[in-house]
């Protein structure tokens, strides 16, 4: 099985039902990629699957055969996601920060399929549980990056 | 970790009273926490005070300054949110004269260095870590600065009084001359440390008291944060497992042990203490092969210890606490309040509850184990108290602590799950399955495992009786505090003492009422209990602030209004609670109509946690037979501070954690099990219920107190005493969802 992750074609040996989540950290070792949940509950696993912000801890690796996997190793890669990654900082955002890779990414996609997000964007598109409460920054985050798009 | 007195500590884990000296009978605690559960005999090792070490003092044990002049500090507590690397990076930079920014922190491995708490214990928690080693920090630093000077000295052959620091350098005005810190670094960490050192007059600090950014922001934004789980040592395998439905269970016959066997990447399958285990080449692979397990479980044995009932439930407990009788011990005790309480004109009581509850920290329980040639092990693991653990694998394995090394990640969260509890760390199945397959071994507890053998807030109950006077001012109090404290579940408790834990919030409120009796009546939990950020006051802020609503309602005032009364000889107190009045606006308590339409009330609560002061108001309205929460202003006074921006991010967490347990959190018990096993079941706080944070702090100049629990004991009252406004009934139990609120009259 091929996938293209990072912009780099890699070669899958994991079994085609293994979540994406355990692709990425244990067969490729990208383990900014968190586990959480493992049941799309807090999102701390998202990713980008060509583009779209995933859950990769409940995507089975066969279903994205394919396709063009971002994850937050190659954030700053990006144009968008460097942006959001500024704001994260100029905002102080993270706090344990072990939810704050999926954050960054929801971020992302967001920003990259809506610019300049209203607030109800914003609240759809920003559903990843932080335990450390980190909300309001995660929002000034977002509308800082999008104010500088 | 609770407001921790030492004197709460001299009793070992077995019960007997001893009589030891203060570094004994915290090197004897420090035994019954880690030994009390498994070898109490080897506690004597765990006694052997480290020889004249005196803890914060030895500079190079904490600092390495690099040739490039970048700083790496040992830090003696864990980061796992609360920004205490930054704030040390402040307070050391400050004195040793060097950017914080110039410096990475990690945690100090296990040592007689870093036993700063307490005098003698090495804790991160209670939140302690910035006001225990405040100044014993600042002087390192200054002892750093004095060796850098002394070096430079000799470097130059000038005199030591010419000399000056700026950041990162020693300056010789006369001369013109400056050497970088990293050039003279090696010399410098040779001197012995010197007998003084000047500290930095407060007026002149840079770094100090400054919104200084975080060190860790960038890499935790970026994925480049390494937390336990995500660690990798070289011929490393993993492992997933299942524990028993419930605690003392023993796993019995495997019925389909080969077929999993052949599963693919399975190396191999073991049964353990509780439980059964997986070893795999990935941990996906371990974690399908486990749960493929057909594992018979074995009832405990009859002697054995620590058995969860097979028909404990929450609310079979939570009935025994109501039903079980005081008198208990005596807490707090002022005046007659027996005799006051019977004279009184008017009087009232109430029972209140609040339930067991999930640390929920996002990263999972990990834990990785490796045996080396010589014999000794290393230990990877999120921990809040680097020596405990090493003194209890020590004797857990029959090794020495010098033969186990404890590596101390970033904490993914913590609020408190990462002391030792019995069987609620993966750490003993990562040692017992690296030494099975004679291979490093890193063993990943999934989020249902984690649900089922968390350490949780403790359920408890409180009875209340107040007797108002003529005017419907409260003059006589009696409490009672009924169920078990984690401190003294994990340090001992002495038999005539209550458990600090199990009565803080609800006993030494400052408010005067003249007659007042706090008692602990102990019920112990068959649950495994822990500490939870903020401890007792994360449910007897909440028992005590609503119940003074009811006092004052029954009375005749406004609850804010009759705070302000009784606390008018309380200078600290009232001008914090007038600081969280104006910062909301002032006072309203409502019912009144918001702009966008809906009908609002608003709540206030007064907390004391870990030495600071706290006064918080809430602005509730209803919707759907819920509470929604619109604004939160807290007003905080921790004596002094390092880091206002830090403080107001941890105000805003400790807010979200305080209203998450208030609207949401339960964990039930059914059949000796918790129900739920994931967030699904067990929702914590989502962003679209975060409120708007507004945050005030004041430095009344009181002794230093802390920052990361203070924020979250008086949310849950301030919302409940909002949303009873608009209720009119009084809510005496948590969480809020439990509950179909509709406005009065509808």
């Amino acid at each position: 099985m091929e996938l293209t992750i990072n912009g780099q074609t890699r070669q899958i040996d994991s079994e085609p039902d293994t979540p994406l989540l355990w692709v990425l950290r244990d067969e490729i070792g990208l383990t900014g990629v968190k586990y959480g949940c493992g049941v799309a509950q807090c999102g701390a696993c998202t990713v980008l699957v060509d583009g779209v912000a995933t859950r990769s801890c409940v995507t089975p690796v066969e279903s994205v055969e394919g396709a063009s996997v971002a994850t937050i190793e190659a954030v700053e890669e990006d144009e968008v996601g460097r942006r959001v990654v500024a704001a994260w900082v100029a905002e102080q955002t993270p706090q344990c920060g072990y939810c704050q890779s999926g954050q960054v990414m929801a971020a992302t996609a967001l920003l990259k399929e809506t610019p300049k997000p209203n607030d109800e964007e914003i609240a759809a598109a920003m559903t990843n549980l932080c335990r450390c409460g980190t909300y309001n920054a995660i929002a000034a985050a977002v509308r800082r990056a999008a104010a500088q798009g | 970790m609770n407001d921790l007195d030492p004197k709460a500590f001299d009793l070992p884990a077995t019960g007997a009273p001893v009589n030891l000296s203060r570094r004994g009978f915290l090197g004897a605690s420090l035994g019954a926490l880690v030994l009390g559960v498994s070898l109490p005999a080897k506690v004597s090792r765990a006694q052997e005070a480290p020889a004249k070490i005196i803890p914060g003092t030895r500079v190079p044990a904490f600092l390495e300054i690099n040739p490039d002049g970048s700083v790496l500090f040992r830090c003696p507590f864990m980061e796992g949110g609360q920004g205490v690397h930054t704030a040390f990076a402040q307070i050391i930079g400050e004195e040793l004269d060097v950017d914080p920014a110039r410096f990475k922190v990690e945690a100090a491995p296990p040592g007689p260095d870093y036993l700063l708490v307490m005098g003698g214990m090495r804790i991160t928690g209670g939140s302690f870590s910035v006001r225990s080693s405040y100044q014993t920090m600042r002087k390192l630093g200054a002892s750093g600065r004095m060796m850098l000077l002394q070096a430079a000295a000799k470097k130059l052959d000038a005199p030591l009084e010419e000399l000056t620091t700026e950041p990162g350098e020693v300056v010789h005005a006369a001369s013109g001359r400056r050497v970088p810190y990293g050039e003279i670094a090696a010399e410098a960490a040779a001197l012995p440390i010197p007998e003084e050192a000047p500290l930095r007059d407060a007026s002149d600090f840079r770094w100090i008291g400054k919104p200084v950014a975080r060190l860790d922001a960038h890499d935790k934004s970026t994925g480049k944060a390494v937390y336990g789980i995500d660690l990798k040592v070289e011929n490393m395998l993993q492992a997933a497992v299942v524990h028993a439905p419930r605690r003392g269970q023993e796993p019995g016959e495997i019925a389909n042990r080969k077929e999993v066997e052949a599963m693919p990447g399975v190396v191999s399958v073991h049964a353990l203490p509780g439980a059964v285990a997986v070893v795999a080449d990935r941990w996906w692979r371990a974690r399908r092969a486990v749960e493929s397990l057909e594992v018979s479980w074995k009832e405990p044995e009859a002697e054995a210890k620590n058995v969860m009932p097979a028909d404990f439930s929450s609310e079979g407990f939570k009935q025994q606490l109501i039903a079980t009788p005081g008198p208990g011990l005596v807490a707090e005790n002022h005046g007659e309040a027996a005799t006051a309480l019977e004279k009184a004109p008017k009087k009232l009581e109430a029972v209140y509850d609040a339930p067991f509850l999930a640390h929920g920290q996002l990263e999972p329980p990990s834990a990785l184990a490796r045996w080396n040639e010589d014999g000794t092990l290393d230990l990877w693991t999120p921990n809040q108290a680097p020596e405990m653990y090493q003194a209890s694998v020590a004797a857990e394995n029959g090794l020495k602590p010098e033969q186990v090394r404890i590596h101390s990640p970033l904490l993914g969260g913590f609020f408190g799950r990462h002391f030792l509890y019995h069987g609620a760390s993966p750490y003993p199945q990562a040692i017992a399955l690296a030494k099975a397959t004679g291979r490093p071994v890193k063993v990943i507890w999934t989020r249902e495992e984690e649900f089922l053998r968390d350490a949780f807030r403790p359920l408890a109950v409180a009875r209340f009786r107040a007797g108002l006077d003529a005017e419907g001012l409260p003059e006589a109090f009696f409490a009672e505090a009924v169920g078990e404290g984690p401190t003294g579940r994990w340090f001992g408790r002495k038999p005539e003492d209550p458990d600090p834990s199990a009565v803080e919030g609800i006993a030494d409120k400052p408010y005067a009422i003249a007659n007042r009796r706090v008692e602990h009546v102990v019920v112990p939990s068959p649950a495994m209990i822990g500490w939870w950020r903020s401890v007792g006051h994360s449910m007897n802020d909440f028992f005590y602030e609503a119940f003074f609503d009811e006092m004052a309602e029954a009375g005749g005032h406004d609850p804010y209004e009759l705070r302000l009364k009784l606390l008018a000889g309380m200078p600290r107190h009232k001008a914090l609670l007038e600081a969280v009045g104006e910062l909301s606006g002032g006072w309203r308590r409502g019912p009144f109509t918001a702009e966008d339409g809906t009908r609002r009330a608003r709540g206030v609560a007064m907390a004391s946690p870990f030495n600071s002061e706290v006064a918080t108001i809430a602005e509730v309205s209803l919707l759907d037979g819920e509470a929604v929460v619109h604004d939160v202003w807290v007003a905080i006074d921790p004596g002094s501070i390092v880091n206002p921006a830090i403080i107001e991010a941890q105000v805003n967490s400790a807010v979200a954690l305080g209203l998450s347990s208030a609207l949401l959190e339960e964990v039930v018990y059914t059949d000796g099990e918790p129900e739920a096993r994931n967030f699904d079941a067990y929702p914590i706080l989502p962003p679209e219920k975060m409120p708007r944070v507004h945050v005030r702090i004041l430095e009344s100049g009181a002794p230093m107190g802390g920052i990361g629990e203070p924020g979250l004991p008086g949310v849950p009252p301030a919302v409940v005493n909002a949303v009873s406004v608009l209720t009119g009934e009084r809510i005496r139990s948590l969480p809020l969802s439990k509950l179909d609120l509709t406005p009065s009259g509808a």
